[in-house]
């Protein structure tokens, strides 16, 4: 069968302008500029180009070594140098020409010591307003080995969150140590030295029981027959002592 | 009709000649200037230290709610070590405050948006307030890198979802696609931008700059693939767990103490 002239050199024309398209496709147009991997590749090398800012926790203790030496035994070891004083990158690279900030503002320590309901209980927190107002911390407190000038007085200058709570409540006139003996010790080594709790529901009675164990205690404060109140659980396993529900 | 012919003709002979010469050019200067084969080089240490290979890791960040006190250190932290608008409403990572009141009500705040403002809430009614600190989840399995048209965000091989700016289009369709409001649209570069872990600062053996800040280490930041890390040593020393795992977007941020409203 005879092909047409016309046909062949059609095909011939479409052979030819494929051949191109590939060519300038898988030759021409460099590799870098289609390959997905190539391109990935690239943006991992940029990224790993990227400057460091923040040197890193063991970069001061070279040439500050009193300080190290200093903050690693007080309540603020887990805290890096740069989280008060900033990226120090550039100044580990040149001491001399960029020295990092020193926050010796009022401002800057109520960042994490403002009392804030919302902070775990038994972190250190202050009302800044009541607080030696106007006074810099530093004043009274090194950042370094942050320990309260003198041994608090209240237990309310660590347990805000409980002195708080415990102020709007029914049970805002019982001193802490109604119900904890605090070792004095606890006031310098807080963890080491821990206060007493309650154990028995007894402890409870002696304000809250029918009976004639309660007869000491205020009229006001609600009584329960303790011998049917509440089956075998604790007093606190329903209700916070430091919040007791019962007044609304 | 002859004329036509003669220019198909000089057209047909033209165009594959210059191609090929000048590929064969390129093919030349090619050879001379590359050299090796193409690849993700390492990212070498230059100093006699073994050279960073990125398949030998898996980035993870562990985080306990209960040690974090909102002090907002993170996100500032972040924002100096990459470069992000110092502007509210652009983060890679911030700080929310829950609060769930006794009417089961669930208040979340952003405080990384500096405007604090203070929640005069009787504190009768709160049931339960505390900070969740939030990040990219470097999901194994990401919904942004699933969208993207452009293939211009990807997981490296240590897993660490990051994003090509030059190939970028600044479509925003990951922005949407991100479960966990994680991206944002640089203002500046007008490309999509997100947490990378710090991964300038990890391949250095570095931890993330809001590792490094956090005063209370509620952020713990580690590798996956190592038997003794931080990380693996937190995933088994606490009940973990991640958010929205109905998605299946297998995240790589771990959450001890998480509390079933964070959302």
């Amino acid at each position: 069968m005879k092909v047409p002239e016309q046909v062949r050199r059609l095909a011939l024309l479409i052979a030819i302008l494929a051949g191109v398209t590939l060519l300038a496709r898988f030759v021409l147009i460099p590799r870098a500029l289609v390959s997905t991997d190539l391109h990935w590749a690239e943006a991992v090398q940029r990224e790993v180009a990227k400057p460091v800012k923040f040197a890193g926790a063991v970069a001061c203790q070279d040439c500050h070594e009193d300080v190290v030496v200093k903050k690693a035994k007080g309540f603020h070891k887990g805290v890096t140098c740069e989280t008060c004083h900033g990226p120090a990158a550039k100044h580990t690279e040149e001491p001399g020409a960029v020295t990092p900030p020193a926050p010796r503002d009022r401002r800057f320590c109520p960042a994490c010591h403002t009392y804030d309901p919302s902070r775990p209980t038994g972190f250190p927190q202050i009302n800044p307003t009541a607080h030696n107002p106007l006074k810099p911390c530093i004043s009274c407190h090194n950042a370094h080995d942050p320990v309260p000038p003198r041994v608090p007085r209240e237990c309310a200058a660590c347990h805000a969150q409980i002195e708080r709570t415990k102020a709007v409540s029914s049970h805002a006139l019982i001193a802490c140590t109604t119900c904890h003996k605090a070792p004095e010790r606890h006031k310098s080594a807080p963890r080491a030295a821990l206060p007493s709790k309650p154990e028995t529901r007894e402890f409870c009675g002696t304000c809250h029981s029918a009976g004639t164990a309660a007869k000491d205690a205020p009229k006001e404060a609600p009584k329960v027959d303790l011998s049917t109140h509440g089956g075998r659980s604790l007093c606190w396993e329903c209700h916070y002592p430091h919040l007791p529900e019962g007044r609304t | 009709m002859n004329e036509r012919r003669a220019f198909l003709k000089g057209a047909i002979v033209f165009f594959p000649a210059g191609g090929i010469l000048s590929a064969l050019a390129r093919e030349a200067a090619g050879a001379e200037s590359a050299g090796g084969p193409p690849g993700p080089a390492p990212a070498g240490q230059p100093n006699g230290k073994k050279a960073y290979n990125p398949a030998d890791h898996l980035y993870g960040m562990g985080i306990e709610i209960d040690k974090c006190i909102g002090c907002n250190r993170c996100a500032v932290a972040c924002k100096a070590e990459n470069d992000v608008p110092d502007v509210p409403f652009y983060f890679r990572t911030w700080v929310e405050r829950y609060t769930i009141a006794r009417d089961a009500e669930v208040l979340v705040e952003n405080i990384s948006l500096g405007s604090r403002k203070e929640t005069a809430q009787d504190v009768r009614e709160v049931l339960r307030t505390f900070f969740v600190p939030k990040l990219c989840n470097h999901c194994a399995n990401p919904p942004c890198v699933q969208v993207c048209p452009v293939k211009a965000t990807f997981t490296t091989a240590d897993g660490a979802v990051i994003v090509d700016d030059k190939r970028c289009i600044g479509c925003r369709y990951c922005i949407q696609a991100c479960p966990y409001g994680a991206r944002y649209l640089h203002p500046k570069t007008k490309t999509a931008d997100k947490c990378t872990f710090c991964y300038h600062r990890v391949v250095k053996g570095l931890q993330p700059a809001c590792v490094e800040v956090c005063p209370t280490q509620a952020r713990v930041f580690g590798d996956l693939k190592s038997k003794a890390s931080r990380l693996v040593r937190f995933t088994r020393m606490n009940k973990i767990h991640v958010l929205k795992p109905q998605l299946n977007t297998e995240p790589k941020v771990y959450y001890a103490q998480l509390d079933g409203e964070v959302r």
